[in-house]
């Protein structure tokens, strides 16, 4: 785990060594229906490592016990395993300090965190939210449910027909009324992959805090949130290789430190009587109850294992892929591609004919291909490319073009099927 | 696996998916009801003209869905017309096991020829993900006939 050794490249060339990859991951030699695993839905989530599998069975057969409590050996142990996560996740986000990574259970929750705590504090009635058009339901919804609760106003930014998200309207959208911008860093359906910097910089101009949803940005580019200088990153361990269960809110330490608790309970107060309760600072503050162990012991050798790998070499494999598959993709007759952004990870979009997703997802389970079938969270995005549902193609570091060339062959038999 | 797909994607199921007859709007329906399947965002809406004697002069329906959601509701539509609610709710409940895989027992005479028909789409009993696309048309047409809005499969 800890070898520095870096594979290079992408698999056209011979120094990306995906078959190396791939022996590392125990699903991907599956055979399904009788075809090989030809697995592109890790956008939804990816397949796990043997190293991180084997990193979480030694936590829970040696290493065990609960944080932050006992005063006896293993308890001690799983408290360092635990911190040593947190410093793990921040060195990987480049954050000032291991005190500004909050566990969470998912993006989900950190984004909900933030909608309470952040939001019932610092925002009142006739404050604004932006958000953009391309936004997973994860960060629609909670500011939507603040809005409700206490008469904010939420303002979309649109996108345009290839899915860029549009800077100049971003741009008019912003007034003294903005508190915060909330927007993903790579969309889940498009592949679009946002300019974030620019929205921080021209969001900060305003006075208005940014909150970044990194689900699938963190994945295909990694982060570094000093030179980002967003006031909030969200990520989730399940989309990076790594477990369920455990996701990742980065936040600016005082910042953090000026927001409430958003859930009570044990390990995030520093003093209880029945009359008044203290807390305790940032990220403990955030972490009420037993957190999620293993699941951090998970997530840091997750870190580990791209870490090694190299994020530059993966997004540049998966930009390989990308290349590989969109003209692979489009030379099918009657696939459209929904989502052409000048600026794209590895997540491919698509309608073929009159064809529903979902009996495309099933006939090409038949040859052994997993894609997302669906309205991927994004029903607000749906509607905008006036399309029910797409089928979803995803890449990781561990796909190869073979899966393509299959999925391709694949699309070919639905095709045949519905002729 | 692939016979599966054959026997569940059959020409008939191919053909009301693309086809489907009663695909309109009747502005003298008595009753309807939207469903709606949230994980897939397949949605449809159930129209139906009950006559006096509580039998259903006239179904049909409006949505946007998979071939065999679609399907079904083509199928529902054509099988209901001239039955009495009461029949519907009996055939919805054979239907529903056998898109179940479940044991439908001794079929009642007056049901054989539509149990017949509707056979082609109990090929979704092979994908479990797959039942609720066969079945949300029944599910509506169930909540249109006995005063609900809304059916979802969820």
């Amino acid at each position: 785990m800890t070898a520095t050794t870096t594979v290079m490249k992408s698999d056209t060339s011979n120094s990306y060594d995906v078959v190396a990859i791939r022996a590392d991951f125990p699903a991907l030699n599956l055979e399904i229906n009788g075809y090989p695993h030809a697995f592109l839905d890790s956008g939804a989530s990816a397949q796990k490592p043997n190293q991180v599998l084997e990193q979480m069975d030694q936590a829970y057969r040696f290493e065990y016990a609960n944080v932050h409590r006992g005063a006896y050996t293993l308890s001690q142990l799983a408290t360092d395993n635990y911190e040593n996560a947190r410093t793990a996740v921040a060195k990987f986000m480049n954050a000032k300090t291991p005190d500004e990574i909050i566990f969470t259970r998912n993006v989900t929750a950190a984004i909900n965190l933030v909608a309470h705590s952040y939001g019932r504090e610092f925002l009142k009635a006739g404050d604004e939210i932006i958000i953009s058009h391309m936004e997973h339901h994860a960060n629609i919804v909670p500011w939507q449910l603040l809005r409700d609760a206490i008469g904010i106003e939420l303002k979309v930014v649109p996108v345009d027909d290839a899915g860029n998200f549009l800077m100049a309207e971003f741009e008019q959208l912003l007034s003294s009324k903005t508190k915060l911008v909330a927007v993903t860093h790579v969309s889940n359906v498009l592949g679009t992959i946002v300019p974030i910097k620019d929205v921080v910089l021209l969001a900060h101009i305003h006075g208005a805090q940014v909150l970044i949803d990194g689900a699938q940005g963190i994945v295909h580019e990694g982060i570094d949130v000093q030179d980002l200088d967003a006031d909030f990153y969200a990520f989730t361990g399940h989309k990076l290789y790594g477990p369920t269960g455990i996701g990742v809110l980065w936040g600016k330490l005082d910042l953090l430190n000026k927001m409430p608790p958003y859930q009570g309970g044990g390990d995030m107060i520093e003093n209880v009587t029945f009359e008044k309760t203290t807390y305790r600072e940032a990220p403990a503050r955030f972490e009420a109850g037993t957190p999620p162990i293993v699941e951090a012991v998970g997530l840091a050798a997750a870190i580990d294992y791209v870490s090694d790998i190299g994020l530059t070499n993966i997004a540049a494999h998966e930009q390989s892929l990308l290349a590989y598959a969109t003209p692979a993709l489009s030379a099918i007759d009657g696939l459209t591609i929904i989502g052409q952004a000048d600026n794209k990870a590895g997540i491919i979009s698509f309608t073929l004919s009159d064809i529903h997703s979902h009996d495309i997802g099933t006939i090409i389970d038949a040859r052994g291909v997993a894609v997302r079938a669906g309205h991927h969270c994004a029903q607000p995005l749906m509607d905008r490319y006036g399309v029910a549902a797409t089928a979803r193609a995803s890449f990781g570091l561990y796909s190869n073009t073979q899966d393509i060339d299959q999925l391709v062959d694949a699309l070919n038999y639905v095709k045949e099927i519905f002729s | 696996m692939e016979d599966d797909i054959r026997e569940l994607y059959q020409e008939v199921i191919l053909d009301h998916g693309k086809n489907p007859r009663n695909f309109r709007h009747p502005e003298d329906a008595t009753y309807e009801a939207d469903g709606n399947n949230p994980l897939c965002g397949d949605r449809l809406t159930v129209f139906v003209k009950v006559g006096g004697d509580e039998s259903i002069e006239d179904a049909a329906f409006e949505g946007r869905g998979c071939a065999i959601s679609v399907a079904s509701a083509s199928m529902m539509t054509d099988i209901v017309r001239g039955k009495k609610i009461i029949q519907v709710d009996a055939l919805f409940d054979t239907f529903h096991k056998m898109c179940m895989g479940e044991e439908i027992g001794e079929t009642p005479e007056e049901f054989k020829d539509d149990l017949d028909k509707l056979m082609v789409l109990s090929g979704v009993k092979q994908f479990p993900m797959r039942v609720k696309c066969a079945t949300l048309a029944w599910h509506t047409m169930n909540a249109a006939v006995h005063g609900k809005e809304a059916a979802s499969t969820e």
